[in-house]
């Protein structure tokens, strides 16, 4: 299978099977579309001969052309083949029973109120509450006890808002760290935080204990405080954005992001990176907003082509940044096309339910942050380990060749069969699909690869 | 090549050598992701 697209100005072919990705002049875009179609290499010469010589080609360079491609499907990248189903499972039993990252629950509570928060407003349907150390000093025994062989353990201060309860999140580090060189371990601590209870103090501690901070703002201030209110109805950004500031100046080159939100009402999203880029940051990701398909706020079908169209121009202008020497990162466009994901890791998927799971404030455990609060989805306990082993078994087969809609889709091996979350919500069922997910996802990615070919195009430029 | 560069060396057929062993980080895109497998 190859996929084929046109986009700022590039002409670039994938061949999903062997995960090549071919820059390309027109003459080689249109011969590749022709023998994709069925023709033979003999008549696709001769269905060029005439457009090509038109245009001043030689016969001898559309055959020169064509000796190429025969070249790349030699080599086994055009055109490839691409079973790699018994790998799914072969990774399945060699994983199985494996935990290697929780979301720590820490705070079902948050000092935000947010209209369109899909934890409903930090409490996930249920009771406002804050873990214990105890409970929480469990579940991180719990992930040592069922790591295997894993070195690295990734542990996400979740909510709510976590800071809500950041005296035992200092606890839970220094526990961690007390006991991760017996054990063979290295903990991989990451916050997400509405930035209200910033102070000098959290940062000091997140700059030495987060690998990575996540900070909430959604853009455009009017944006922002239409939705991130406090409990008095009052906008947050004035509040948090000089705290953001800090902390990113003083993170240095320590990892952090801005994580915001975007629904049907901005729609022109590119204006809300903007403004991040204005504020000084620069390290930033943009999600559609999670929430029931009926929702005023829930993205329409009318929005899909002006949203496809907003992450074009958010790539164009990343390509402008950068000639610019004023560079910035879309973490949906952070593609690494030599150093990425194996091949087990592409058709696995995220992990949800098997690796990972989130631990709520009592230390039940979920398949992933996004199931909390939907008793149907509960796995089990910290003290008792997952006892609903066929929900568990479900998950497992969550990969790229559980879902028939994936099986013709370029993108299978780049999304790795998508969100169970966002499946199960949109189908019913986490083996559906979420069809206007995969929309938003395949220009993601065609973004994403676009940009990779303009910077390989213009460093040959320059040599 | 004069009409195709390719931008990538490694296939995904030679990625499954050492691949699978899960030590990358979990995620919520696989594209995005690094491998930590020094051996791979």
């Amino acid at each position: 299978m190859i996929h084929q697209y046109k986009l700022s100005g590039y002409s670039i072919v994938l061949d999903i099977g062997s995960g090549s990705v071919h820059a390309v002049s027109d003459l080689a875009y249109d011969a590749i579309a022709l023998l994709d179609s069925g023709m033979s290499s003999a008549q696709t010469e001769d269905e060029l001969l005439p457009k090509y010589t038109k245009t001043g080609a030689s016969h001898e360079e559309i055959r020169e052309c064509l000796s190429e491609i025969e070249e790349l499907i030699d080599e086994g990248k055009l055109f490839s083949d691409s079973d790699y189903e018994p790998l799914a499972d072969e990774l399945k039993e060699r994983s199985r029973g494996i935990v290697k990252a929780l979301c720590l629950h820490i705070a079902h509570t948050c000092n935000l109120n947010c209209s369109y928060c899909f934890a409903s407003q930090g409490n996930y349907k249920g009771k406002r509450e804050l873990m214990s150390f105890e409970t929480g000093k469990r579940a991180l025994d719990f992930l040592i006890e069922n790591s295997g062989s894993r070195r690295n353990l990734e542990v996400d201060f979740f909510g709510g808002e976590p800071l809500m309860n950041f005296e035992v999140m200092k606890q839970l580090v220094a526990y961690a760290r007390s006991i991760e060189d017996e054990h063979g371990k290295n903990f991989r601590f990451t916050l997400t935080t509405n930035g209200i209870l910033i102070d000098d103090g959290v940062i000091d501690f997140a700059n030495r204990e987060m690998s990575n901070v996540v900070l909430s703002l959604d853009g455009r201030r009017e944006v922002h405080d239409r939705f991130r209110i406090d409990m008095k109805g009052r906008g947050s950004w004035d509040r948090i954005v000089p705290k953001f500031q800090k902390m990113v100046e003083a993170r240095a080159d320590k990892e952090y992001y801005m994580r915001g939100t975007f629904t049907h009402l901005n729609t022109d999203f590119v204006k809300d990176i903007e403004t991040m880029l204005e504020l000084g940051f620069t390290e930033l990701s943009l999600e559609p907003v999670v929430c029931d398909k009926d929702d005023p706020l829930a993205l329409s079908e009318e929005d899909k082509a002006i949203v496809l169209q907003q992450y074009e121009e958010l790539a164009e202008l990343m390509i402008k940044r950068r000639r610019e020497g004023r560079p910035f990162t879309f973490y949906h466009y952070m593609i690494d096309l030599d150093e990425g994901p194996c091949i087990y890791k592409r058709i696995s998927g995220c992990g949800a339910g098997t690796e990972y799971m989130a631990v709520t404030p009592s230390g039940d455990l979920f398949p992933c942050h996004q199931f909390v609060g939907e008793e149907n989805f509960k796995l089990g306990d910290i003290w008792q380990g997952v006892v609903n082993t066929a929900l568990q078994n479900e998950f497992a087969t969550c990969n790229v060749y559980a879902r028939p809609e994936c099986a013709d889709c370029w993108a299978k091996f780049y999304c790795s069969g998508g969100c169970a979350a966002n499946a199960f919500h949109a189908s019913g069922s986490i083996l559906g699909s979420y069809e206007y997910g995969c929309d938003i996802f395949r220009k993601r990615i065609e973004c994403a690869i676009m940009l990779e070919v303009s910077r390989f195009e213009d460093e040959e430029a320059q040599e | 090549m004069k009409n195709i560069k390719t931008l990538n060396n490694k296939t995904l057929c030679e990625s499954a050598k050492n691949g699978g062993c899960g030590e990358c980080q979990t995620s919520c895109g696989i594209a995005n992701q690094q491998c930590e497998n020094k051996d791979n």
